[in-house]
């Protein structure tokens, strides 16, 4: 039963999701609800044989708290880029920063890199092969271990906890 | 009432849309002129589409996602884009600015090695 | 359409400053120097676009503007990543 469920509904989270959007973006109707339901078990019908198994994130409540604390961060330091960009270029100290990594796992890095990309003054360029150093590139750098310890204490160990690795 | 937080959202979005151009025009080097419009410009459209959001709630009383949905796909590519233009960059070797900090980085960076050249 | 004097002043301030900054980026894209400050040129040049398209669809009071805007921003998203994977490696399909 439960095989035959997981054939049917491969990803149930996927679909749910696939359909609500859907929904907010036509106007609900009757109509949109039959085509909505019907798209959001084929998508994931079709692409599931393609899908990595990734880590899973467990902790909802810890999300939200990473979630409001990343766009906080991100409206802060836009502002200080904003004004970072208005002074003269000589003033301007970019560097590079080799961050060493103490996680693996791909999602968790995708999300790490993203929110260091995010909160402006900060770039991730690459990864080093063996996942254990991530460079970024620094608008204006002044302090390389506070900026190092900051990434580690805001981003690195709420993830870390977030998907358990 | 609701028109002064409209107006503000707008000239707010306006302002950081503009100084993301504007820092694209004028950093010196790729690597930096990177940071500005990626960022800066991503918050500004956030502005003008919250604005968005709260005129059409202002005038019809319905609330619209499409503006949500646009700044979310907004925020979740701008970090990829800038990422793989600056992987692009990294491999075209284009030249950093003279007084970047660890600028002898690149060349490992380039070739995905671990700072001592492991 | 938008009635109050405050509302009309700000959309006219936003729109300007919306247009100064796409007419910085084309600046940008013609004076390069490299390729890939182009491909960045276009792709904040893309952005920009749905500011003003969102504009547009505020003073117009029609939804119908946000269909576009989400166009621009998914075919901007995959063309920058499309340059990007051609300056990388030579080729868009592995």
């Amino acid at each position: 039963m439960a095989k035959v469920f997981n054939k049917l509904l491969p990803m149930p989270m996927h679909s749910l999701m696939l359909l609500i959007v859907w929904l907010l973006l036509n106007d609900f109707s009757v109509g949109h609800l039959v085509l909505g339901s019907f798209l959001a078990w084929l998508i994931p019908v079709l692409t599931f044989p393609y899908v990595d198994d990734q880590s899973k994130a467990r902790k909802p409540v810890k999300i939200v708290v990473y979630f409001l604390r990343l766009v906080r961060d991100i409206i802060q330091s836009n502002i200080e880029v904003a004004l970072r960009v208005m002074y003269p270029n000589r003033t301007l100290q970019p560097g590079i920063v080799a961050y060493p990594l103490s996680m693996k796992a791909e999602f968790p890095l995708t999300v790490l890199a993203s929110s260091v990309s995010l909160t402006p003054g900060t770039v991730s360029v690459e990864f080093s092969d063996d996942r254990r150093w991530l460079y970024i590139h620094v608008l204006h750098l002044q302090d390389e271990q506070k900026l190092i310890s900051e990434i580690r204490q805001r981003y690195e160990k709420p993830l870390r906890e977030i998907f358990s690795c | 009432m609701s028109d002064y937080l409209i107006a503000t959202l707008l000239i707010i979005g306006g302002l950081f849309i503009f100084v993301g151009s504007f820092g694209l025009l004028k950093l010196p080097d790729f690597y930096t002129r990177l940071h500005a419009p990626t960022k800066a410009t991503t918050l500004g459209i956030g502005a003008v589409l919250m604005a968005s959001v709260a005129a059409t709630a202002a005038r019809d009383g319905s609330f619209s996602v499409h503006e949500i949905v646009i700044s979310l796909f907004l925020f979740i590519t701008a970090p990829v884009s800038a990422n793989m233009l600056a992987k692009a960059a990294l491999h075209k070797k284009v030249p950093m600015r003279e007084n970047t900090r660890n600028r002898e980085l690149q060349k490992v960076m380039a070739e995905q090695k671990a700072p001592d050249g492991q | 359409m938008l009635s109050s004097i405050v509302l009309q002043g700000a959309m006219m301030i936003t729109t300007a400053l919306v247009v100064l900054a796409l007419l910085m980026n084309v600046w940008r894209m013609i004076i390069g120097p490299t390729v890939t400050d182009r491909i960045l040129a276009l792709d904040t040049l893309y952005i920009n676009s749905i500011a003003l398209i969102i504009m547009l669809g505020l003073y117009n009071g029609s939804a119908l503007y946000f269909e576009g805007a989400l166009l621009i921003a998914m075919l901007g998203f995959v063309s920058t990543a499309a340059l990007c994977k051609y300056m990388l490696r030579g080729d868009i399909i592995e």
